[in-house]
């Protein structure tokens, strides 16, 4: 099984600004204020001084996903991965962090009243350990090309605890196995990760129509982020 | 009132500055502290409501207006001798046990401050004995719970049954909120309202406590 630790430099997964704002609710068709344009800009910059980017990554095979996906035998009856992971050719496990320090600043922001920024912050590092996440994945993905081990007609694509019919509970073997607490992330008793601003899942190969799947299974419902679609259109481009 | 419709309009400029010297301004033409409260930095920030409610603003201009009310209030407070600043209310707020998001949370906090509220914030990782009480000990009209994970969500539902068994379940009304949740949860698990956001919680709260 191979593990990497990786420290990934903060330029590669620099967030935009529009993002920023749609974090704060602004959609795009709206032009923000020269204020708001003003914080989404200091916040940029903090980012870029505090965000200590940290990824750690490890190939597995179907059979020892499985178990890890399986959790505490909380998943939804029915999900897209049941089948995914059927189709899938491999799997790698990811964590990565952008670490304590900007969380502490963002708690800082608060406690001295200054919410707007504190908040920006927020929306801005939640931005940036997304792309701190597709980076990891675009890596896995440039590895698998280097080593002749993603055809054309193949891509990836990413899937976490919590969302899509898996139960967060999953974290606990995803966990065990991967360690993730080398980079600093550790998890509590509810499967929440800390720092925060972390992001650990499956990186899941095969064929792209395995990926395609419609967003109409039953805890669908309560999904309030419907970023599968964002992820299967990506696949498609891939 | 000029005066007071400038501290209002400065608010909603989140001209902090502006609003913390207005307010002073106010105090030496002997405007009443409530008056000031209720006519100028209240009402600023119910506009501001409105206009996020309807989109015209966004969130960075809510909580710019809202460290400027809390400014004026700040000029009022040490005017209040031998009483607190008049409220709507009390809200006994936190981040159930085991949960450590907190961002939400205070948005809810600042901005029910902002429309006139007493907001006890206990923080993160709250147990569910410590939400009960501290409504109890403050006699707070309303008890506001946050998860953003579904692990965390059953605490919710303790908190409600322990207000059960303590007797204020009822007198004490409980809102919640967060990501994961929504108003049928919070029917099932017997809370009196789900909000959405930081606005929605100010007009639910609003609504349970009979506050205008």
């Amino acid at each position: 099984m191979m593990r990497k630790i990786a420290d990934i430099p903060v330029e590669k997964i620099n967030p935009s600004i529009e993002k920023v704002l749609k974090g704060q609710g602004i959609p795009d068709q709206v032009k923000a204020n020269k204020r708001t344009i003003d914080l989404a800009r200091k916040a940029l910059s903090s980012f870029m001084v505090l965000a200590r980017p940290s990824a750690v990554t490890m190939e597995i095979t179907g059979d020892q996903f499985k178990p890890i996906y399986a959790g505490e035998g909380l998943n939804a009856d029915d999900t897209p991965l049941d089948d995914i992971i059927e189709r899938a050719d491999s799997f790698a496990l990811f964590a990565v962090t952008i670490g304590e320090t900007i969380c502490a600043e963002i708690g800082r922001l608060f406690e001295s009243g200054d919410y707007a920024q504190g908040a920006m912050l927020d929306s801005t590092a939640s931005e940036g350990t997304e792309l701190l996440a597709n980076q990891v994945e675009q890596s896995h993905r440039e590895y698998l090309l280097k080593k002749n081990r993603l055809a054309s007609s193949h891509s990836t694509c990413q899937f976490s605890p919590g969302y899509c019919g898996w139960h967060v509970s999953a974290q606990k073997k995803l966990f065990q196995t991967l360690r993730p607490e080398e980079i600093g992330i550790s998890l509590n008793d509810s499967f929440l990760m800390e720092p925060l601003k972390s992001i650990s899942g499956a990186i899941i190969v095969g064929e792209r129509e395995i990926f395609v799947f419609e967003d109409d299974f039953e805890f669908c419902v309560e999904c309030r982020t419907r970023s599968c679609r964002d992820r299967i259109r990506a696949v498609k481009e891939k | 009132m000029e005066i007071l419709n400038q501290i209002s309009a400065s608010l909603q400029e989140g001209d902090t500055a502006a609003v913390a010297k207005l307010t002073g301004q106010a105090v030496k033409q002997k405007l009443a502290p409530k008056e000031i409260l209720d006519r100028g930095l209240i009402a600023g920030m119910n506009v501001v409501g409105q206009k996020f409610k309807s989109h015209e603003i966004f969130l960075p201009d809510v909580l710019l207006a809202a460290k400027a009310m809390y400014a004026g209030m700040d000029v009022l407070k040490p005017l209040m001798t031998g009483e607190s600043l008049p409220t709507m209310g009390t809200v006994v707020i936190g981040t159930v046990h085991g949960d450590l998001h907190d961002i939400g949370k205070n948005l809810v906090a600042i901005m029910l401050r902002g429309a006139g509220f007493e907001v006890i914030d206990l923080g993160k990782d709250v147990p569910p004995e410590r939400f009960v009480d501290e409504a109890e000990k403050n006699s707070a009209q309303v008890i506001g719970m946050s998860a953003l994970l579904t692990t965390t969500m059953p605490v919710m539902e303790k908190v409600v049954e322990l207000a059960k068994d303590r007797g204020i379940y009822g007198k004490t009304k409980i809102i919640v909120g967060g990501a994961p949740l929504s108003a049928d949860y919070a029917e099932e698990i017997g809370a009196d309202a789900y909000c959405f956001d930081g606005i929605s919680a100010v007009e639910r709260v609003k609504d349970l406590t009979g506050a205008k």
